[in-house]
């Protein structure tokens, strides 16, 4: 694909103010390890992987606590070593705030590695490389979470897209380990070429990060196969479908995806897992996430994963009881707890400000002012959509307003004059459907197994018809004065034995 | 005269040829409309209806002999559903066949079962395995929920407990914002 200059402005989207330099004062900071790692057990999207230690066990960093078990799953480590005290349900950053099973380690303090031992892609098979990667624990580190092994096994790409856009307000954790992993982060790239046996890569960068423009610029003047296309700020120029229009003025239409077009797309931070898994035999044991908001002093972190997420809000100037959206303020949600740990997904911790709260406790009723329908990205009739939600007609959704093309993005929802919480409602009527889809499959095959039961019984029923009839007409067969006569001698004999007896 | 006869008899046999081609060719095993109010019903083959399954209450509702509103455990989507399709008026969930619970599956306490093979027997689904005078189990997946077998099961081993609420199965809420009040 010829890249141009050129930039593709896509349909909708908003420009909401970005308060990105809140948190891009001061550079990266880590805290000290933490007493209590709590790890879910599951942090992606797909199976849950088989748990591999028990309680009492010593646990070296970077040791695989549990294991993939299907395609579709990713491996779990530990982020530090010490001892497993617990495993069980315990609160997990989940917008239903219930529990799920977590592996709660007790640090040493020592952060002793486990033996590692370098990777070299090349020398690999296809294979075996799929298997390396699949416990290697990456996933999709922008928020969604789908194992990356999945997306590197293909030989249909063509094109790398890496997104750096990181649209949404308040979020620089891509943007602060541009600048500061930068030879990282080109690793990760060039490596993931490698094993996707593709000549070039694009970096997607909404012109609001300079510095690290800058940085990647200077870093890659020399390459010839990484090119840099910096795209204005919109948002969800982010969203990767409105990313490769914006760069490459590909429309992918909506039953389609990017793969079909030979295009894959990766987040920066899995860039980098990417890279520090080859190069240092590092699983996903950390992640860069930012804490903002009500705070007072902001900052990035790059925690464990397992880190109890009060220790990062503490570190960062904020009370124990302050409200966290997990993500940004546009597609995150509102944390039911904060006693919960930073996990794979976790790009940023927003405490909310006076002005959010404000917001979303008027809702007004809608006026159709369309003005929704100015700005969905996904260009559909957000106003409609919310209207058959409301009144629970699901069927309308999905075959009117086609629902399932809604990337939740919330622009509709920001620029609502009546402070609909629209995006809500789709969410409701989303799970609805999907559930009712679940019910009518489980219910296709009770049907079967109750018509299956029906017809074994009455396939029985015919069968000891049959049987008896068989016997019957044996029976008759024989002399039939004879057997009476058999059994009238039979008791006759059982009778004078008694009488016997009785003498 | 005679021309207008043959014409008359010619069209008449060329529809009827056409009808009765096009009803071998289209016929419809069954009636639709059974099928699609087994559809909406949740297959659950409890009999809280008053028939002994969802196709038999189907079949019923179709020939007019039964109401709308005699499934506990469709509830009261399911009627709205059955309205919908039917073109009758919505009528609450009729009291006396039961009312709507939470999904729940049955468990067989493994300690007390004594192999009797009467929850066996009663399954709709063959949810149920096990031999004579051997332990019995429920496969969980197949269970339909809907209590057959608990009034067999001569020693009270089986329980229903509610599907618990996991991050898999859990569902974003209607959106419900409270009014405040303004000043």
């Amino acid at each position: 694909m010829e890249l141009t200059d050129k930039i593709f402005k896509f349909f909708g989207g908003i420009k909401p103010s970005g308060y990105k330099t809140i948190s891009t004062v001061n550079p990266i900071k880590r805290l000290p390890i933490p007493k209590k790692l709590i790890i879910p057990v599951r942090q992606h999207v797909g199976k849950v992987p088989n748990i591999k230690v028990s309680i009492g066990d010593k646990v070296l960093k970077g040791q695989i606590l549990a294991e993939p078990i299907a395609n579709i799953s990713a491996a779990t480590h530990s982020s530090s070593s010490g001892t497993v005290v617990a495993i069980e349900p315990y609160k997990i950053p989940h917008p239903s705030g219930l529990p799920d099973l977590c592996i709660i380690i007790k640090t040493d303090g020592k952060d002793e590695w486990i033996k590692r031992d370098r990777i070299d892609p090349s020398s690999l098979s296809t294979d075996a490389l799929y298997e390396t990667m699949k416990s290697s624990g990456i996933v999709g580190l922008g928020g969604a979470t789908f194992p990356t092994h999945i997306k590197l096994n293909s030989n249909k790409i063509k094109t790398l897209i890496v997104n750096a856009a990181e649209c949404e307000p308040y979020i620089t954790c891509d943007d602060m380990a541009m600048q500061e992993k930068t030879k990282e982060f080109v690793e990760g790239i060039q490596i993931t070429m490698d094993i996707l046996k593709i000549p070039h890569a694009i970096i997607g960068i909404e012109d609001n990060k300079p510095k690290a423009i800058e940085k990647l610029k200077s870093t890659l003047s020399q390459s010839k196969n990484i090119s840099i296309k910096v795209v204005p700020t919109v948002y969800p120029s982010g969203d990767e479908k409105r990313l490769i229009y914006l760069m490459l003025g590909l429309k992918i239409s909506k039953e389609k995806r990017p793969v079909d077009f030979g295009i894959q797309v990766f987040n920066v931070a899995t860039l980098i897992s990417i890279g520090r898994f080859f190069y240092h035999s590092e699983p996903v044991i950390s992640r860069i996430v930012t804490v903002t908001g009500a705070l007072k002093r902001p900052n990035n972190y790059e925690a464990l994963i397992g880190t109890p997420i009060k220790e990062l809000i503490k570190d960062a100037g904020g009370k124990s009881d302050q409200e966290i959206i997990m993500g940004g303020p546009m597609m995150g949600f509102k944390l039911p707890h904060t006693d919960v740990s930073v996990t794979k997904a976790m790009n940023c911790l927003l405490a909310i400000t006076d002005d959010m709260k404000s917001k979303d406790t008027f809702e007004m009723p809608c006026i159709r002012c369309t003005k929704c329908v100015e700005v969905c990205p996904a260009q559909l009739q957000p106003q409609e959509l919310y209207w058959h939600a409301k009144s629970k007609q699901f069927e309308k959704l999905t075959e009117n307003y086609k629902l399932f093309d809604c990337i939740e993005c919330g622009c509709c929802s920001y620029v609502c004059p009546s402070n609909i919480p629209l995006v809500q409602y789709y969410r409701y009527a989303k799970s609805e459907i999907r559930d009712q889809l679940k019910s009518s499959e489980v219910a296709d095959i009770a049907r079967e197994r109750n018509e299956f039961r029906l017809y074994r019984l009455e396939r029985e029923k015919k069968e000891r018809a049959e049987r008896n009839a068989k016997r019957r007409a044996q029976t008759s067969n024989i002399d039939k004065k004879k057997l009476i006569e058999e059994k009238k001698a039979a008791i006759a004999e059982a009778m004078k034995r008694i009488e016997e007896k009785e003498k | 005269m005679i021309a207008a006869i043959l014409i008359i008899l010619s069209i008449t046999a060329f529809i009827g040829l056409v009808l009765g081609y096009a009803s071998i060719k289209l016929k419809t095993d069954g009636d639709p409309i059974i099928d699609k109010i087994d559809k909406i019903l949740p297959q659950t083959q409890c009999g809280q209806c008053g028939y002994p399954g969802c196709k038999p209450y189907a079949t019923a509702i179709a020939n007019g002999e039964a109401d709308i509103n005699q499934c506990p455990p469709g509830g009261d989507d399911g009627v709205h559903k059955l309205a919908d399709l039917l073109g009758v008026e919505y009528k609450p969930l009729n009291a006396e066949h039961g009312e709507t619970k939470p999904k729940s599956i049955a468990i067989i306490d493994e300690s007390t079962c004594i192999g009797c093979t009467l929850c066996i027997q009663a399954c709709p689904v063959d949810a149920i395995i096990g031999a004579a005078k051997q332990m019995h189990t429920i496969v969980e997946k197949e269970c339909t929920g809907c209590e057959l077998c608990l009034p067999p099961c001569p020693v009270d081993c089986i329980d229903m407990v509610e599907i618990p609420e996991t991050t898999d199965n859990w569902k974003w809420k209607y959106p419900i914002h409270s009014i405040k009040q303004q000043n």
